[in-house]
């Protein structure tokens, strides 16, 4: 360790400011929830659970948290299977196609979000799709892709692929090969990338904006247009409760990623 | 062995081809055909060709503004998160492991949660009777609160928020590959702390900057929720234009040129960027 200079106490100290500065309007969100006043004074006068009651009892909400959570859950289904799919493609060559293919499909992570949200409303348009829940599933689909493609990418590049052969040289057929011998072995990789889009396709507000409408708006379209109109306190509250569910995934996927460290560390 | 890997190679390259298929439709009918089709859209006007749309982009002052106010709150954004994370990732780095497993829990803990709420979060903390006003006024600073949101200053204060873990991953990745040695070494040969930092450090640190600053540009470019919410309309910026023209008066004609312009800055900077570090790693991140 190098002699504790005043420049390094300083920058450190520095870096502390920041990561508090980054932490902290995470976390306002939690005491403001439990405030019993219409206005969001910090720190609150008193303690309620006033607006978890308004959350739970209005059936708007209710509905867009059921169309959220069933959006992203379809969604990352769907997104890790296709991605997973394409990342073992992927994986087979590494030739100048396969780098055009790869930029392709991490297109969607490039391009802003509204100018997406305004292709897709276009394509909805022609094909009836608008506020539709299939419609809101493939668009989610379409954008939770490139998670479970870089996620299983990375699980793959870990991978030997000769198992595989060894396996299929002792009489698997390919699938059999892929499902008994190299899925086990990416599974933490598909878990990750599959968790990624599912909190992906939970926040996705912005092409919602534009394609959801009528009984099927997510949570987050929702809280937007609240936000845009009046603060309402009960958005405290539905923010609470999606941190936690936020917090949750992170802590799965730390877990998923220490498990496999360990795993890989038996092995070696 | 050429010869027999021959017919293997081509079922090879179909099992490829039929695996990539789901993913690339997917990818080019709700992606790919609607921007030809934006592209297609920007050059046309009542069934014949024309370049009326971007003629508009450069004579009326309103487009330049919102694109000049667009690039600058990108700029400073971009700039902030690379004052405000280079120090970051260095005492990452630097740490042991407890204490850095803190700080990039730290990090990537306010990437999963939604950005709606770190949007709303900002609100309450910066808005007139928020956490920053009365903590000001109690201190006696101000006697009465300062506009610090429904402005340029709270999109950018929010926007950074979001995305400076951008910048603070990539470069810790690089920064923890500087091997010490090299540092020593330029040290034992007689450079300042100031010169090893600017001339070895900061260098050898560069594609996790260039990666992590290229991308918070892009992100920053077509933001959206941020200056919506916290613009409070006096901020304007590209993407709440194009958004206006379709949603209020679905106006196509310059929604597209304003998008292909936008795209086009933004696939500029991917380029650049792509020339030192590999784009598909400066996406990685996110």
């Amino acid at each position: 360790m190098r002699a504790a200079s005043p420049a390094r106490i300083a920058a450190f100290l520095f870096a502390g400011l920041v990561l508090l500065w980054l932490i902290l309007p995470v976390l306002i969100v939690i005491p403001m929830s439990f405030s019993d006043s219409r206005f969001l004074t910090f720190p609150p006068k008193a303690l309620s659970l006033r607006w978890y009651h308004a959350y739970l009892g209005s059936s708007l909400w209710l509905r867009a948290t059921r169309v959220s959570l069933g959006v992203a859950a379809a969604s990352a289904v769907l997104a890790t299977a296709i991605g997973t799919a394409a990342a073992y493609a992927l994986n087979l060559s590494n030739g100048r196609a396969m780098k055009l293919v790869k930029l392709v499909l991490l297109l969607p992570l490039m391009v802003p979000i509204v100018i997406t949200g305004v292709g897709i409303f276009l394509v909805y348009a022609r094909v009836g799709l608008l506020a539709t829940l299939t419609g809101l599933v493939l668009a989610n689909t379409m954008l939770g892709v490139p998670y479970a493609l870089t996620s299983v990418l990375g699980a793959l590049a870990q991978f030997d692929p000769a198992q595989e052969m060894v396996a299929r040289s002792l009489g698997m057929n390919r699938p059999r090969a892929f499902f008994a011998v190299t899925l086990p072995q990416i599974a933490p990789g598909v878990l990750s990338g599959a968790l990624f889009a599912f909190v992906a396709g939970l926040d996705e507000t912005v092409v919602a904006l534009f394609i959801s409408g009528g009984r099927y708006q997510p949570l987050t379209k929702r809280m937007f247009t609240a936000l845009r109109d009046e603060i309402d306190p009960t958005i405290a509250a539905i923010s609470t409760m999606l941190t936690l569910v936020s917090c949750l995934v992170a802590a799965a996927v730390m877990l998923n990623a220490r498990w496999s460290e360990r795993r890989r560390g038996v092995r070696a | 062995m050429a010869a027999s890997r021959k017919p293997p190679l081509r079922a090879e390259a179909l099992l490829a081809a039929s695996l990539l298929t789901p993913a690339l439709l997917l990818v080019a009918v709700l992606l790919l055909v609607p921007l030809l089709w934006l592209v297609w859209q920007s050059v046309r006007q009542d069934g014949g060709f024309t370049l009326a749309h971007y003629a508009r982009l450069v004579t009326d002052p309103a487009y330049g503004a919102t694109f000049l106010q667009t690039f600058r709150i990108s700029a400073i954004v971009t700039l902030a998160c690379v004052v405000l994370g280079f120090p970051v990732a260095w005492a990452a780095a630097e740490s042991g492991p407890t204490l850095r497993a803190l700080i990039l829990a730290l990090v990537v803990l306010p990437l999963w949660t939604s950005v709606l709420v770190r949007a709303y979060a900002w609100i309450i903390v910066l808005q007139r009777t928020g956490l920053v006003n009365s903590g000001l006024e109690a201190l006696g600073l101000i006697h009465r609160p300062v506009i610090l949101v429904n402005n340029e200053f709270g999109t950018i204060v929010a926007t950074t928020h979001i995305l400076m873990p951008f910048v603070v991953l990539p470069l810790y990745t690089t920064i923890r590959t500087i091997p010490r040695e090299v540092l020593a070494a330029a040290a034992s040969l007689g450079g300042t702390p100031a010169f090893v930092f600017t001339r070895v450090y900061l260098p050898l640190s560069l594609p996790g900057l260039l990666s992590g600053a290229a991308l918070v540009c892009v992100l920053s470019l077509g933001f959206y929720i941020t200056p919506e919410l916290l613009g409070g309309g006096r901020t304007y910026t590209v993407s709440m234009l194009i958004a206006r023209n379709i949603a209020l008066y679905d106006e196509w004609g310059a929604a597209s040129s304003v998008s292909v312009a936008l795209l086009a800055c933004i696939f500029l900077i991917f380029f650049l960027a792509g020339r030192i570090v590999p784009i598909d790693r400066i996406v990685g991140t996110r």
